[in-house]
């Protein structure tokens, strides 16, 4: 059961052949089990166990709220949920409890999901492994598969295999973590470069990052305003098409949200043929860096396509590169204005120093901030100075703008949606990422993914086969802003077709109990 | 070197304050008594007053100010700019903060419609031009009563742009004289009110009260086009008035909906601008007038004795009549704006641009505002002066005083008689009465009503003036009495009887020869001290034109 996609266990609900309860049990239970991932930050058993007893209700009742009555979700631990402790992974926030629940958290709870917990991720969204978070990195459930371990065994070079487990990739690793170790069905990330996407391509997920100003962000803690997006985490497209459903709309506190009607709910239809669509592959994303296996895997990808009679066409985006430097620069601004307002005073950490208000702020936000987030401040302000904006921030956006616009004329030359790799290569060992800082690893690995931030358009990355390492491989699907429903239909196509294979954890119970100190293992089936 | 204010009171500059203040434009005796011809009758933004040096030593040095105010006005609405707190005066402390207000994280604006249509009133009311389009802006700084580290604001684009407003000052013999004059208006901005931070030095501990956090303002920027704390002050009064009448804000001074800040600098005709200072604090056109004037011959003073102007933030001091250095800042501020991401820009409709089919809720249309607006100040003077016939300054005096023109009006509505006669009796006799006892005109012991009836009771010559003046005395004691009740109980009606009054006439040409004696030797004023007589043995009540008509024809016969 745990292993099904959310459609088909909302299907065993309401064909009552598990109830809510049960359901959330079992998650639960799983969730203990795979603690060593550090998927979790809070678990919330308590507040899913109630949720749960009052879907059962409902089910009883013949109320079903609808799909999401009854699943349990995991939520990112930057989204604000009443009542449960919010930290975005920082000193800063330990021990905050918000007294609301952002918008697509409220959305999720009103069709009667069940918050299982709130994800682990890097300190304030920064980062692209789930590394750098205070609360320590996320493992990658395919460190654990036995797709991957069958692979290690046949390398003679593998030596230590306790300690060479995987990053999930982030910053919403512990969203990936969680729904790829089926401890829920779906889990809300947040993508500003790529955080959904990224860690999304590394665990084996269908990673969504919306179309900017269809989903609220009221209530997601900020990283750049202007980028931000709840991102969608699911086993398969339709899944995520659900969550879409629930999410999209207009919110009277997000005044960045459009109040063009939008086709909902999101059904996505099932293509029976692409020779109407036309595919864009930007000769740009052709990096030196990409590994042969991502290559191959988008050549194919682009051979599918042209194979089943779509058009294929190669197109420029000639600022890609430079997307890197200008996010930079907008991200760090924001950064810098966004964290401002963390200053030990009305929530939060506050140090013990209390000689004078300056000096508080400066020793509460020395204390609070992990080295990353202070490095971007200090970025920010540099940018926002007033002899530095003209040159830095004003010229940055105008970049932005030229970005925004390759995507506008590649779409206006009849590309439907763009084929790009998600990430560079597959997941890499923890020991291996971290031997790079946080800033060169977010410039290398949000290079596929940060550009249709700044442009503001949906993509999703649909995982597409496994590497010889025997590790997930994602591309990424780019569509026109606000044709996030074209965009899944295409994506639900592609899917069809490449038939990623499950994970297959049960090598990970095994290995588990040594982790978990012999913990006796209920068994669950993990198969479909 | 630090605090300054001991400086001066070393070298005794406080006690020169009085002169300063003296020497203002405009007033009488003023020490520049040339220039304030040169100022007489003219309109121009570009003039301005020149100061002397107050000892003249090396020869003829003349001094100009340059005053520009930066005018925050707490929009009178429900509810704060960009979140759903109420906004209201002295409610318990931080009982009025939503989330956004004290910055949680998370939390979004969203901008409040009756926040914008204020603004857009205002700077309509103001003569400006309205942007179709404009945007927000952070600017950062780290505050206790700041939670979010930074103001949201309108810097690269505001609202409003590019007005002017006409205001009167007195001058003349008895600043009786109103000369219009106008001050450009740079640009109206809409913005986020701080919280208030209240200092514990006692327990070394600030307090935050969040209820102001977030409450809509409108920030009104003067070009400097000002030259004295008079100007200054009647600029403001005048804004005041037509913010008031807009009903955008109550504008009251003292509890804070209306704050003036002012850049003031000086510098010799004809040469570049001085340095100039910020003075803050200012919480009465009073003190602003003061403030200003103090500061101006404050810098003239310090240039004079070869000292030099900081730009700095200053502060006054209404005890000491003085501006102070803040000190507060350590060099210069960067505000290190940026835009605001979370709101999109502002986009104002005309009936022109108003998109078919628009749903009227979501969008704001300038000439709908325009056709609303209720009569402003001026209009409202040049009509008491065309519909009443009074003179402009009389006019002037109806709106500066708070609710006087409503009581002058509802008199008007109620009695028979002329206008000139009420307008008279508004501005000299009961203003004159509150002045004396300092009342506010809501605090007035006579009603209009009572007034109407005593002009009514002159009016239809039941009364004379004299009796009306004591009739008002009696009133003014607030016992409840008509002011009908008070004429016959004190028997103040005009003696209309001829006979008696005849009689009257006689018995006292009789009681005084003498004086009789002076008119017929050909002293034709003695006649006066006659009717004098004869009006106080009637106690004031008769006709003093029929006692001189009685008495003549006594005498000539």
């Amino acid at each position: 059961m745990l292993g099904r996609t959310l459609r088909e266990v909302s299907a065993a609900l309401k064909q009552g052949q598990i109830t809510p309860t049960e359901l959330c049990q079992k998650c639960l239970s799983l969730i203990k089990k795979t603690k060593f991932l550090n998927a979790y930050i809070t678990v919330s058993e308590e507040v899913a166990l109630k949720q749960a007893e009052e879907s059962e209700k409902r089910y009883k009742n013949g109320q079903s709220l609808g799909d999401l009555d009854g699943i349990p979700v995991a939520v990112k631990d930057n989204f604000s949920t009443s009542g449960i402790e919010t930290t975005c992974a920082s000193n800063m926030l330990k021990g905050y409890i918000p007294p609301y629940n952002a918008t697509v958290v409220q959305k999720l709870l009103d069709q009667g999901a069940l918050l299982m917990g709130k994800t682990n991720l890097d300190e304030f969204a920064m980062g692209s492994g789930s590394t750098d978070g205070v609360f320590g990195p996320v493992k990658n459930p395919w460190s654990y598969s036995k797709q991957y371990r069958e692979k290690r065994k046949q390398n003679p070079h593998s030596k230590n295999e306790d300690s060479d487990w995987l990053i999930t990739g982030g910053s919403s690793g512990g969203s990936a973590a969680a729904v790829s170790a089926f401890t829920c069905y779906a889990a809300l990330g947040s993508d500003t470069g790529g955080s959904t996407r990224n860690p999304a391509a590394h665990c084996g997920l269908v990673g969504f990052k919306p179309s900017y100003g269809l989903v609220s962000r009221h209530g997601l803690i900020p990283l750049v305003n202007s980028m931000d997006v709840p991102g969608i985490l699911t086993r398969c497209v339709d899944d995520a098409a659900i969550v879409l459903g629930a999410l999209a709309g207009p919110d009277p506190k997000d005044s960045t949200t459009v109040h063009d009607p939008i086709n909902k709910p999101f059904m996505l239809p099932s293509l029976a043929d692409v020779s109407k669509l036309c595919i864009g592959i930007p000769k740009e994303y052709l990096v030196p860096e990409l590994s042969s296996e991502v290559r191959s895997l988008w050549s194919k990808a682009a051979d599918l396509f042209e194979s089943e009679g779509a058009k294929v066409l190669e197109v420029s985006l000639p600022h890609t590169s430079y997307s890197i430097v200008c996010y930079h620069v907008l991200c760090t601004s924001e950064v810098a204005s966004n964290m401002a307002r963390f200053d030990g005073l009305q929530y939060g950490h506050r140090c013990d120093i209390d000689v004078s208000t300056e000096a508080m702020y400066a020793a509460t936000r020395r204390e609070g901030f992990n080295d990353v987030v202070r490095g971007r401040i200090l970025s920010g302000n540099f940018f926002l100075l007033k002899e530095n904006y003209e040159n830095y921030f004003v010229k940055a956006q105008k970049v932005r703008r030229l970005i925004a616009n390759d995507f506008v004329n590649a779409f206006n030359s009849g590309v439907d949606v763009l084929l790009t790799p998600t990430t560079l290569s597959e997941a890499v060992p923890y020991l291996e990422f971290i031997k790079e800082d946080n800033r060169t690893r977010s410039a290398q690995d949000d290079i596929f993914t940060q550009a249709v931030n700044m442009a503001g358009l949906p993509a999703v990355s649909i995982p597409v086969a496994l590497s010889n390492q025997g590790l997930p491989i994602g591309l990424q699907f780019i569509g026109r802003a606000f044709c996030d429903q074209q965009l899944l239909t295409v994506a639900k196509w592609f899917e069809k077709q490449v038939q990623f294979p499950v994970i297959q954890l049960q090598e990970l119970m095994d290995d588990c109990s040594a982790v978990l100190e012999n913990e006796k293992l209920a068994s669950v089936s993990l198969k479909q | 070197m630090a605090a300054p204010m001991l400086r001066w009171v070393g070298r005794g500059r406080l006690w020169t304050f009085a002169r300063v203040d003296g020497g203002s434009c405009h007033r009488r005796g003023a020490p520049t008594g040339s220039t304030s011809n040169r100022i007489r009758g003219q309109s121009s933004v570009a003039q301005q007053p020149l100061y002397t040096t107050q000892k003249p030593r090396k020869g003829e040095h003349k001094w100009a100010a340059v005053v520009g105010l930066e005018i925050h006005a707490q929009i009178s609405s429900n509810s704060k700019l960009f979140s759903g707190s109420q906004v209201r005066f002295s409610a318990p402390p931080n009982s009025l903060v939503s989330f956004f207000d004290a910055s949680l994280p998370g939390t979004l604006p969203v901008l409040n419609r009756r926040c914008v249509e204020a603004a857009v009133m205002t700077g309509l009311a103001l003569n400006c031009h309205i942007n179709k389009k404009s945007l927000f802006d952070r600017k950062h700084y780290f505050y206790a009563d700041l939670p979010a580290g930074y103001q949201i604001t309108q810097q690269r684009l505001p609202i409003a742009v590019n007005g002017s407003l006409t205001y009167g000052v007195c001058a003349g013999k008895k600043q009786s004289q109103v000369i219009p004059k106008t001050v450009r208006i740079k640009q109206i901005q809409l913005e986020q009110d701080s919280g208030k931070s209240l200092h514990d030095d006692l327990r070394s501990q600030t307090l935050i009260d969040l209820n102001r956090a977030g409450v809509g303002l409108l920030e009104v920027v003067l070009e400097p086009d000002l030259s004295c704390g008079e100007e200054a002050a009647a600029a403001v009064r005048e804004l005041q008035l037509i913010l008031q009448a807009l009903g955008t804000s109550q504008a009251n001074m003292a509890e804070g909906q209306l704050r003036v800040d002012a850049n003031i600098s000086v510098h010799h005709p004809g040469e570049p601008l001085g340095v100039r200072t910020e003075v803050k604090n200012l919480n009465s056109i009073r003190f602003l007038a003061k403030a200003i004037d103090y500061e101006i011959q404050r810098q003239i003073d310090e240039l004079e004795n070869g000292g030099e102007i900081l730009n700095e933030t200053r502060s006054f001091h209404h005890q000491l009549g003085c501006t102070m250095s803040m000190r507060d800042k350590e060099g210069k501020q960067d505000y290190r704006f940026m835009p605001e991401p979370n709101l999109p820009p502002l986009v104002l409709y005309d009936a022109t641009s108003l998109p078919a089919g628009a749903d009227p809720q979501q969008v704001i249309n300038i000439d709908q505002i325009r056709e609303t607006l209720p009569e402003l100040p001026r209009v409202t003077r040049e009509r008491l002066v065309q519909q009443y016939g009074m003179l402009l300054e009389h006019s002037f005096t109806l709106l500066n005083e708070v609710g006087l023109l409503e009581f002058f009006q509802n008199v008007i509505k109620e009695t028979r008689a002329e206008p000139k006669k009420v307008t008279s009796w508004v501005l000299n006799t009961f203003l004159g009465y509150l002045k004396q006892q300092n009342l506010a005109v809501s605090e007035s012991p006579v009603t209009p009503s009572a007034l109407a009836e005593l002009l009514d009771l002159l009016d239809s010559r039941t009364i004379s003036s004299a009796a009306a003046k004591q009739v008002f005395e009696e009133l003014w004691k607030g016992e409840g009495k008509t002011p009908g009740q008070i004429v016959s109980e004190k028997q103040l009606e005009l003696m209309e009887d001829r006979g008696s009054l005849e009689q009257l006439c006689h018995s006292v040409m009789e009681a005084h020869p003498q004086v009789v004696m002076d008119l017929k030797e050909g002293n034709p004023r003695a006649i006066n001290k006659l009717i004098g007589l004869v009006r106080k043995a009637t106690q004031s009540r008769a006709d003093p034109a029929m006692i001189k008509e009685i008495l003549e024809k006594k005498l000539s016969s």
